[in-house]
């Protein structure tokens, strides 16, 4: 275009009047319309009510910057005396009424809908806890955790940051298109609340109360959400992965979910019947310490003060084996240390063990196997 | 009287005199002070976390500071700049203020006035501490939601309690005093429409104050209780229920929103008749717009909690309580600008700064009104964007409005004007700084940033980068008023006693600096002379 031709004035100008737009646009400064028929007509009211305020904006701002302009001292040295018109404030104290009922109509119409979750076709229980989801499919038996997979180098800046960072998890929820699933939303801790921008599900996961929401997903994806509401340390590393499937795709990774669970029973009963050695245990001890022990307990042992004690040199870690086991699998009430018996198998749990009496300072010499575990349970 | 040698007292040692005077002091004005000088310090504490969670938001990654830390320093940043440095910057306001306007001689109740301002050092002191014990200060949010706060709270969360009671009997005390100044102290002639306007929000500011400190004491002491004394209220395996304690806590929190802003609505109700030579416009319609948000302020806590479950029905009603708050907000709005229409404008510091309030505050609201609808919130809620919202209401809102005050009154104060130039370039370097650092969250939260992380996506990065730039600034541009504050007490041009041409109440017919003792005898109050 030829005014921007030349001229190092000009030159200053591009950037501003088109580097801020495209910024603004290029990093997806809307609220996304998301892919369910729900999300895009939130997205809708949201753009009613942004344009509303942009209307009123303009006018309010307008006449104020008009007044500033044109009122000042040195064009209009003698003010006006008015100071009262019950007309004028009539109309503006009815015009806002009149625009505010027409705001509330379609959300009302979209918030009833949005909380009408019967007549679902399938339920998923989502059991949040510190700092990780549970999925449980209601009625087929299959059910699992899911934590953050982005690794602690790139949090700490020591590795390159993926595409994904805080946004990926080992265990993605599965779930079909074109159905109603209502998802029932409970907690083991505090409060946590589960949220995918492109279904705009977000719903409270509180102790002691299910919650509901529900959606229905026309298109198949990968979607990608986070916890939102505070619940402790970990809270920026709880993220949310949604990988929705054909419906014929899901049929047929449901039942490899029932078969995967029936090895791994037998998987189970292999490793019991096994004697392991230190060298076994140790390398897988230590990646389940990092998984699920580190945030709190710290890589080097050390813990973080007298909320995350020290592992390294504690009592616990030293002494019996009885009590360590019993404060791993069964956690301690009131705390952060959680019960890792449902979330760990028989192995997992010696190794971590093992790993814990052996790992910085403790050289206990104590190898846990997975049969002791499997007794203590 | 007969004075024996003996019993005569030495003269005390300047510093023993010194202390002894601010700590036993019942005067108005020098309690006045005292509290604006806490808030000032507590500002600049609260400022230097916002500025820890700043720089740990500027790249992606954990840099400088670690997410129990962050947790910690968000905590704080939040009970401090609500608690520690908008309530007090009010109290002080409204200590030095009232009794000038409305003709009386000092408050109504000096002594617990006292009191009331030297229980706060040490509640802050209690709360601030509390970072350097073990298990770290409270790392909740300054919202703090039962079980994070009551079974997996540090040790800290107790002094949290304690601190919150003092904090709690100190604003009760200063709202008493407010309201018995007002109802009693009243010049004769000083009628209640009469009263300036920032006589009228404090007074039913005062009265939202003595109605939900309460609250927030119970719900304190049931936390405490829960901790301690084997009590369940909030503990869902004794039976107990976390959500009763959202419900306690934004019965409390959301009239407490209005506390923080009420006052600036009267300071710039104040402000901007004085530059725009010309009466407010619509008296009447402002007191009743006033009124009818702190009422409204006590229907409308539920649309802090439409993601907890709430029934439709609740939901319901919570938004549409809310989008009328809209109605009354904008009669204000619309009167501030009918009041600089067709006036006579000019444009000094306190005018920058209370018209920057205006529309800073007016686009707050604007997201207010986006955040009351059930079914976007959904979306909104606990992202950035609610993050933008609230500092767009207090910063550019309250604390703009509480700068605006401290320009247009200080020349009263100390006798001395600011320098003109300076003040502008504060306003100027403000204004910029906050937009740059709010204006985007509300892009990052609509790109689906939650708020109250120490980490966050790699898309999220460029505009974070922009907010902990204007942070930084922004810090910057306090300190620069702090040194005009500073130089306007010890010296400057001389102010004369009506200081701006156009200003009208009984505060300008007063000396500058105003004496320790005014109207000892109540001033005359001509029949008709108004607000």
């Amino acid at each position: 275009m030829k005014i921007f031709a030349g001229g190092p004035k000009n030159g200053l100008m591009i950037p501003i009047l088109w580097g801020v737009p495209q910024l603004v646009l290029a990093a997806d400064a809307d609220m996304r319309p998301g892919v369910t028929e729900m999300s895009q007509r939130i997205q809708q009211i949201h753009h009613m009510s942004l344009w509303v305020c942009i209307v009123v904006g303009i006018i309010v701002f307008g006449a104020m910057f008009y007044t500033m302009f044109a009122h000042r001292q040195s064009k209009h040295p003698t003010p006006a005396t008015f100071s009262d018109s019950l007309l004028v404030e009539f109309i503006w104290t009815l015009i806002p009424v009149l625009i505010l009922i027409v705001m509330a109509v379609p959300a009302t119409k979209a918030l009833i809908e949005i909380e009408d979750a019967t007549d679902s076709d399938m339920t998923v229980l989502i059991t949040a806890s510190q700092w990780k989801w549970h999925y449980e499919y209601v009625g087929s038996g299959i059910n699992y955790y899911s934590n953050i997979s982005t690794p602690q180098e790139q949090i700490d800046n020591e590795e390159e940051k993926d595409e994904f960072y805080l946004l990926d998890v080992d265990n993605r929820l599965v779930l079909p298109t074109n159905k109603k699933i209502r998802f029932l939303l409970a907690s083991d801790d505090v409060i946590h609340s589960w949220w995918i921008p492109d279904f705009a599900v977000k719903q409270d996961a509180i102790p002691g109360f299910i919650n509901e929401a529900w959606t229905r997903i026309p298109e198949p994806g990968v979607y990608r959400g986070q916890c939102t509401e505070l619940c402790g340390q970990g809270h920026a590393f709880m993220p949310i992965v949604v990988e929705v499937r054909p419906e014929a795709e899901f049929d047929a990774w449901i039942e490899e979910q029932v078969l995967a669970g029936a090895l791994a029973g037998e998987a189970a009963v292999a490793a019991r019947a096994k004697t392991w050695t230190m060298e076994e245990l140790m390398p897988m001890g230590e990646e389940v310490f990092i998984k699920h022990c580190m945030t709190c307990h710290e890589r080097d042992g050390m813990g973080q003060g007298i909320k995350y004690p020290a592992l390294n040199g504690s009592a616990i870690a030293t002494g019996q084996i009885v009590d360590h086991l019993d404060r791993v699998m069964n956690g301690l009430a009131d705390t952060e240390m959680q019960a890792w018996a449902p979330q760990l198998s028989d192995l997992e749990l010696a190794a971590v063990i093992t790993y814990e009496r052996n790992a910085w300072d403790n050289a206990t010499g104590d190898i846990v196997q997975p049969i002791t575990v499997y007794e203590a349970r | 009287m007969v004075a024996h040698a003996d019993t005569v007292q030495k003269p005390r040692h300047p510093l023993v005199a010194f202390v002894l005077r601010w700590v036993l002091t019942t005067n108005h004005k020098e309690i006045g002070s005292l509290y604006l000088w806490l808030s000032f310090l507590l500002f600049f504490i609260g400022g230097l976390m916002a500025m820890f969670i700043r720089l740990e938001l500027f790249q992606p990654g954990i840099q400088f500071v670690e997410p129990e830390q962050y947790n910690q320093f968000l905590t704080l940043h939040g009970l401090i700049m609500v608690f520690g440095a908008v309530m007090p910057a009010f109290v002080g306001l409204a200590n030095w203020l009232i009794p000038m306007m409305i003709g009386a001689p000092d408050m109504a109740l000096p002594r617990m006035n006292n009191f009331s301002f030297w229980i706060l050092p040490f509640a802050f002191f209690m709360l601030i501490s509390s970072l350097f014990m073990e298990g770290g200060a409270p790392n909740f949010g300054w919202t703090f939601y039962a079980p994070l706060s009551t079974t997996f709270g540090p040790p800290s969360t107790d002094f949290f309690i304690l601190g919150v009671h003092l904090m709690g009997i100190s604003s009760i005390m200063g709202a008493i005093n407010i309201i018995v100044t007002i109802v009693n102290l009243r010049a004769p002639g000083m009628t209640y429409m009469k009263m300036p306007l920032f006589v009228w929000t404090w007074f039913i500011t005062a009265f939202l104050l003595i109605m939900v400190m309460p609250v927030l004491a119970g719900v304190v002491t049931m936390m405490l209780t829960d901790r301690h004394f084997g009590t369940s209220f909030f503990q869902a395996a004794g039976g107990g229920d976390p959500v009763m304690f959202q419900h306690i806590f934004w019965f409390f929190g959301h009239p407490e929103v209005y506390i923080m802003i009420l006052p600036g609505f009267g300071i710039a109700s104040q402000i901007i008749p004085t530059f725009a030579r010309k009466k407010l416009f619509g008296y009447h319609s402002m007191v009743i717009a006033t009124a009818s948000i702190a009422f409204l302020s006590f229907i409308v806590w539920g649309h802090h909690m439409f993601t907890t479950g709430m029934p439709v029905f609740g939901e319901l009603f919570f938004m549409y309580a809310t989008m009328l708050i809209a109605v009354p907000t904008g009669v204000k709005v619309f009167n501030w600008v009918a009041t600089m229409w067709r006036g006579s404008m000019t444009f000094e510091t306190p005018m920058l700064f209370a018209i920057g309030f205006v529309m800073m505050f007016t686009i707050g609201g604007f997201s207010g009104l986006m955040l009351a609808l059930v079914p976007p919130d959904f979306q909104y809620h606990d992202t950035y964007f609610v993050v933008a919202h609230f500092h767009y209401v207090l910063y550019p809102g309250a604390i703009f409005g509480t700068m605006a005050a401290v320009y247009y009154w200080l020349p009263k104060w100390c006798g001395h004007m600011y320098d003109e130039r300076l003040g502008k370039f504060h306003f100027w370097s403000a204004t910029i700084a906050v937009n740059l650092t709010f204006f985007p969250m509300h892009f990052s939260g609509l790109a689906g940033m939650p708020r109250r992380i120490p980490d966050y996506a790699l898309q999220f990065a460029d505009f974070n980068m922009v907010s902990s730039v204007g942070a930084g600034l922004l810090g910057l541009t306090q300190v620069l008023f702090l040194f005009i504050v500073i130089k306007t007490i010890r010296g400057g041009v001389k102010a004369t006693d009506q200081v701006w041409e156009g200003a009208e109440g009984l505060e300008w017919t007063i000396p500058s600096p105003a004496p320790l003792h005014t109207f000892d005898e109540p001033p005359v109050i001509p029949e008709g002379q108004g607000h």
